[in-house]
């Protein structure tokens, strides 16, 4: 065996004896550092005759070259395995629970979530959204819609009054919302189109009545429109609302100051155990109020009801929320019960579209 | 209004069927709110008679009776009721009887050790009357083992209609026949009076007398008859009122009673002998006082109208009669007064006195004043079939004939507004049948509308009835054209706002709720608000008295709700109106929320990842800043300013402006003062924004965002932290950096605020990091130097800030 072959076998012993890093590093500064005993080898190649070299030279460099690769190959080895040995010291525990995301605790008052449902609905049939103040006149609450004078629903029983004014005359809390349709008509030009979504007030409370409540009223004026168009609209919107393929309307004629003719809505149900579907059943449940505006308040509005007609319809929010999603209670609508918003409200990214469906 | 099927067929020739009847009432617009079988509801419960009666061995207040059922041997019954008592005629309820009214079902019991086969009931246990004083005791003819309703002739079904306050013509049996009639489920019959001629003049004379004052009786008509022979009412009689509800009370009442009912025409009887002199129909004088035959005493004012003699006031006009003048079983001679009276005077007399008499009920609406003569005819006849006697000739003060309204109605109007084609003959018969006369052919008619429909003025009320009676199912759906408009947003920018704000506020974490409009006067005053014309005049609790100022008040007590229930770390937002002032444009948009305890923005209640910390002002801040960028505000050009409304804490709040002239918001912990007048715990902080003080957006021409402007050159990051009085504001150094300038700095970031070891009392330390732009060209590091001593100069010019040794 050639020294040279001997060196080999001892260095190439030795990288592998090395148990990590730094026993790699000193073999590889005693073969390949200055005085190292590859490095003498090769500085012996200068001395040596041309023929010699020729010899010497490529076993020498092939000596280096392997020497060299094995330290590189012993070194990645260690630290690979250096790594590993770390990355096993280092866990987590995986099944910590998160912070649940504030866009999925958050939520949205179910009063809120049927309003933009409403509007989604209204919007596409070529609806705009009008509102108006919470405090209003005598006059647009009651005598532009002709209410007669000493109608019931002007007395203390039923309206929440302000103190008069010195001229004797006394603002109140709109008991409906339809002294919008009468803002609107004063305002705009036919054809108009609108729903009117808002807050009203009743000095009445018991299960089934609150001090304040939400409306949401509709409004048609223009030269054509008649009772079949209004029929058509209420239809669809309740197939709409309630998200089923029919549903069975009965309406029945009433009475309203407002309108002429006028009418009560109900809509076909079954109700079990507590839960009222819609579009089946027997059992009729009253739903809203409507007819063709009357001619008195197209007149106070300034319109002439031989040219201008249309129809409007009214409805509580409260109680639409309430037949599509199963409150059992109004009041609880108004107790800010965090348990009670966490069950019935929505989160933020529940956004009610016609595309992708108003509740999913 | 109540009634019963055979009474309906007295005025309606018909074949068709309870369930036909009442269908059809409802689909005229006459909605029957219930059917009332008691021959049926009842049934269970039959006629027993009591063979005897002894005292309960071990209980003083009962007693054990048999009672014969009419079939099988007599059952031991125990009883309480004082008037059980051998020989009567009772009900028992056998076991297995189920009573709705109690929710119980009947079974063979032990009381006090004797055993009980069944129950001998009171009116009241089963819902029947109001009456728990006793048993139901019978009639001593009623027969053995029949159900007790059927033998007080309950068995007919009895309809009860809510009427709508425009149709008086239906207040009366007679007039809900006609409204079926013109249906042609069946053939009116018109039962009209027949008059019954005076013998002799009517020796009371009457006078209306209003003087200058709005007269509040049209017509009164009046008639004498004497020799009478008052007692019970007949048997059909008495079953016809019993059946609705109503307490026989002697003929003459009944009579008038059942007219009311009958055809919808309220009267009032006099004893004669008890009136003195003439009766004169006026204004009550102020103080005067009436004991009516509710046996209440009301006193009167001048908006009263009452029927007065020479002593004084015998009755309230159209409402209630009198006490002192009313008919017994001795009356000999009868006065009969049949009169009309000023709708809304009746209306507001009954509300303000709380009577809601039967006569109220029809003379508020406006009764038919072409009846009031053959209605005082009607009576007279009845007096006379049941009582005997002889009338006096009437005598009629003011004018009872009716004014005509004649319209002239195009058939085209049923199209117009109703999407309905009708034929003359069609709408012909129809207003006829309703009593209405139709004048003319071809396509426009006159008609005339009948004395008992006031409420019919012009062509939408004709149409009105013609759909009602056709069926309103018969108009046909029509699809609503969306028109040929633009598809442009339906949202006003308020509403896109406050539709923007409330998902944005719930985004992070918040929870909606909806809170009364109102608070109470000192939770007003305490939130910037408690005008005098901001308060209710007539509120329904005291706690609920003026319009709210702020959101605040509403969620500050909805929070502390929730934390008495055990949730304390509650996160509240409102999205809602509030009122400085009682005109439109006091009226503002607010968005508000509130955090309590451990509601963070980062995360509600304790988790491991961090260690707990309160709420704080930057936790309403971040809330704040939210709403205003979902709701559109120009986020760059808002200001915080330190310090908020006094119901923040002062120096741990802000206000969110642009200029000191646009208030946008505030934000920070609440005042320890406000918490304490609310008894609310803290710790909380709130933020208010106002919606409607939200500039409005530039408008653009198209929706294209501008162009983006990428640079080729890396920006640098320098840090600087400056050594500043504890009082400077971070926005200050922020402000002084970047204003150095403008083109190069393209942020400022704080990153560190530090007081304590190492830093002076009573100064802080602000670090920043500037990223600087180079906009045409890499900058040498010479350039950057430079840059950076410029802005350490003017920061310690703005703020004294030295750079941190």
């Amino acid at each position: 065996m050639s020294d040279i072959a001997q060196l080999e076998s001892q260095l190439l012993a030795a990288v592998t004896s090395a148990k990590d890093e730094a026993a790699l590093e000193a073999v590889r500064v005693a073969a390949l550092g200055k005085s190292g005993s590859v490095s003498a080898l090769l500085k012996t190649l200068g001395s040596m005759t041309p023929d010699e070299r020729k010899v010497q030279g490529p076993a020498i460099n092939g000596l280096k070259e392997r020497v060299t690769a094995a330290i590189a190959a012993a070194k990645d080895a260690l630290g690979a395995a250096a790594l590993d040995a770390r990355l096993a010291s280092e866990t987590v525990d995986v099944t910590l629970p998160l912070r649940d995301p504030p866009a999925e605790t958050g939520r949205l008052h179910p009063i809120s979530q049927v309003i933009d449902e409403l509007t989604a609905i209204f919007a596409d049939m070529g609806f705009a959204v009008a509102e108006g103040p919470d405090i209003e006149t005598d006059d647009y609450n009651f005598t532009k819609l002709n209410f007669p004078e000493g109608h019931p629903a002007r007395e203390m029983h039923d309206t929440f009054y302000f103190p008069p004014k010195p001229d004797g005359s006394r603002l109140l809390l709109r008991t409906h919302t339809s002294p919008v349709q009468v803002r609107t008509m004063l305002t705009q030009k036919p054809p108009i189109r609108v729903i009117i979504p808002g807050r009203t007030y009743r000095s009445d409370s018991d299960q089934t009545h609150t001090p304040m409540f939400h409306q949401v009223e509709g409004l048609v004026i223009d030269k054509t429109s008649h009772l079949g168009h209004l029929k058509w609209i209420l239809e669809e919107f309740c197939k709409a609302f309630f998200e089923v393929d029919s549903v069975k309307m009965r309406f029945r004629p009433s009475f309203f100051p407002f309108t002429e003719p006028s009418m009560e809505v109900d809509i076909q149900c079954r109700r079990d155990k507590g839960e009222i579907r819609f579009g089946e059943g027997n059992d009729w449940l009253e739903i809203l109020g409507c007819g063709m505006v009357h001619p008195n308040v197209l007149r106070n509005c300034g319109f002439d009801p031989d040219e201008y007609q249309g129809f409007a319809w009214g409805m509580g929010i409260d109680r639409i929320a309430m037949l599509k999603y199963g409150m059992p209670d109004l009041r609880a609508f108004f107790e800010a019960d965090v348990r009670w918003l966490n069950h019935y409200g929505f989160r933020p990214l529940d956004f009610p579209t016609l595309a992708g469906g108003l509740s999913s | 209004m109540k009634f019963t099927l055979p009474w309906l067929k007295e005025h309606l020739e018909t074949v068709a069927t309870l369930d036909e009847i009442v269908d059809k009432l409802t689909m005229i617009g006459l909605e029957v709110e219930r059917v009332e079988d008691k021959a049926k509801q009842f049934e269970a419960f039959k006629v027993v008679s009591v063979i005897s009666a002894v005292q309960h061995p071990n209980a003083d207040r009962l007693r054990v009776c048999m009672v014969d059922t009419g079939q099988g041997p007599p059952l031991q019954i125990v009883c309480g009721a004082p008037n059980a008592r051998a020989g009567m005629k009772a009900v028992l309820g056998l076991p297995g009887t189920y009573i709705p009214a109690k929710n119980i079902t009947l079974a063979v019991g032990k009381i006090r050790d004797v055993e009980s086969f069944g129950m001998m009931i009171s009116g009241a246990e089963i819902g029947f009357s109001d009456d728990s004083d006793g048993i139901i005791e019978m009639p001593a003819d009623a027969p053995v083992g029949k159900p007790f309703a059927e033998v007080l002739g309950l068995s007919d079904p009895v309809i009860e209609i809510n009427l709508t306050p425009n149709r008086a013509d239906c207040t009366g049996v007679s007039g809900i026949a006609r409204d079926l009639g013109a249906t042609l489920i069946g053939d009116y019959k018109d039962n009209a009076p027949k008059p019954v001629k005076g013998t002799f003049p009517c020796p009371v004379k009457v006078t209306l007398d209003f003087g200058a004052t709005h007269p509040l009786c049209p017509a009164f008509g009046l008639r004498l008859v004497r020799g009478v022979k008052n007692g019970p009412s007949p048997d059909w009689l008495q079953k016809k009122l019993t059946a609705i509800g109503l307490r026989p009370i002697n003929a003459l009442v009944d009579i008038t009673n059942f007219i009311t009912f009958d055809r919808g025409r309220p009267l009032h009887v006099f004893d004669a002998d008890k009136v003195h002199g003439h009766l004169t129909v006026r204004r009550a004088h102020n103080g005067e006082k009436l004991l009516a035959l509710d046996g209440k005493t009301y006193e009167l004012d001048a908006a009263t109208c009452v029927i007065a003699d020479e002593k004084g006031v015998e009755s309230l006009a159209g409402i209630m009669g009198g006490e002192e003048t009313g008919c017994s079983e001795t009356t000999t001679n009868v006065l009969i007064e049949s009169a009309l009276w000023d709708e809304l005077n009746i209306a507001q007399t009954g509300r303000k006195f709380g009577i809601n008499s039967d006569a109220r009920y029809r003379f508020e609406r406006g009764v038919d004043p072409a009846f009031m003569l053959p209605g005082l005819e009607l009576a007279t006849q009845m007096v006379l079939d049941l009582c005997g006697g002889e009338p006096s000739e009437i005598v009629v003060a003011g004018d009872p004939t009716p004014k005509e309204t004649i319209i002239d109605f195009p058939l085209s109007e049923v199209t117009r507004l109703a999407g309905l084609k009708m034929t003359l003959p069609q709408v012909r018969r129809t207003l006829e049948k309703l009593g209405f006369f139709a004048a003319g052919q071809g396509e426009r008619i006159k008609v005339a509308a009948p004395s008992w429909r006031p409420d019919v003025h012009g062509r939408a009320d004709i149409v009105e009835e013609l759909v009602r009676i056709a069926g309103v199912d018969s108009v046909p759906s029509t699809p609503f054209p969306r028109g040929a408009d633009a598809r442009k947003p339906v949202l006003t920018p308020i509403q896109t706002r406050t539709r923007k704000a409330k998902r944005a506020l719930a985004a992070r974490g918040l929870t909606e709720a909806v809170t009364w409009s109102f608070v109470s006067k000192r939770e007003a005053e305490l939130f910037g608000g408690g005008k005098p014309e901001l308060a209710l005049a007539n509120p329904i609790a005291a706690e609920l008295s003026d319009m709210r100022p702020s959101l605040l008040p509403g969620l500050m007590m909805s929070v502390q709700r929730n934390a008495d229930r055990g949730y304390a770390d509650v996160a509240l937002f409102e999205v809602g109106q509030i009122f400085k002032g009682d005109q439109p444009q006091d009226q503002f948009t607010a968005a508000s929320g509130l955090r309590r305890a451990l509601a963070k923005g980062t995360g509600i209640g304790r988790h491991w990842s961090a260690a707990a910390a309160p709420v704080d002002a930057f936790d309403a801040k971040a809330d704040a800043f939210a709403v205003l960028a979902a709701a559109g505000a120009p986020m760059q050009a808002l200001q915080v300013v330190p310090g908020g409304p006094a119901w923040f804490h002062p120096g741990r709040s802000g206000t969110i402006q642009i200029g000191p002239q646009n208030i946008l918001g505030s934000f920070g912990e609440l005042h320890p003062r406000a918490l304490a007048a609310l008894k609310a715990e803290g710790p909380l902080v709130a933020f208010e924004v106002i919606l409607e003080n939200i500039p409005a957006p530039k408008a653009k021409p198209t929706r294209a965002k501008a162009v983006l402007e990428l640079s080729a050159f890396q920006p640098v990051e320098r840090d600087f932290a400056f050594v500043v009085d504890a009082k400077i504001k971070a926005a200050n150094i922020v402000r002084a950096a970047q204003s150095v300038d403008k083109k190069l700095i393209a942020g400022v970031t704080v990153f560190d605020v530090y007081e304590g070891t190492g830093i002076e009392p009573g100064k802080k330390s602000i670090a920043v990091a500037v990223t600087i732009q180079p906009r045409e060209k890499t900058m040498t590091d010479a350039e950057i130097d430079a840059l950076g001593q410029r802005l350490v100069a003017e920061v310690g010019k703005k703020t004294g800030g030295v750079l941190r040794g």
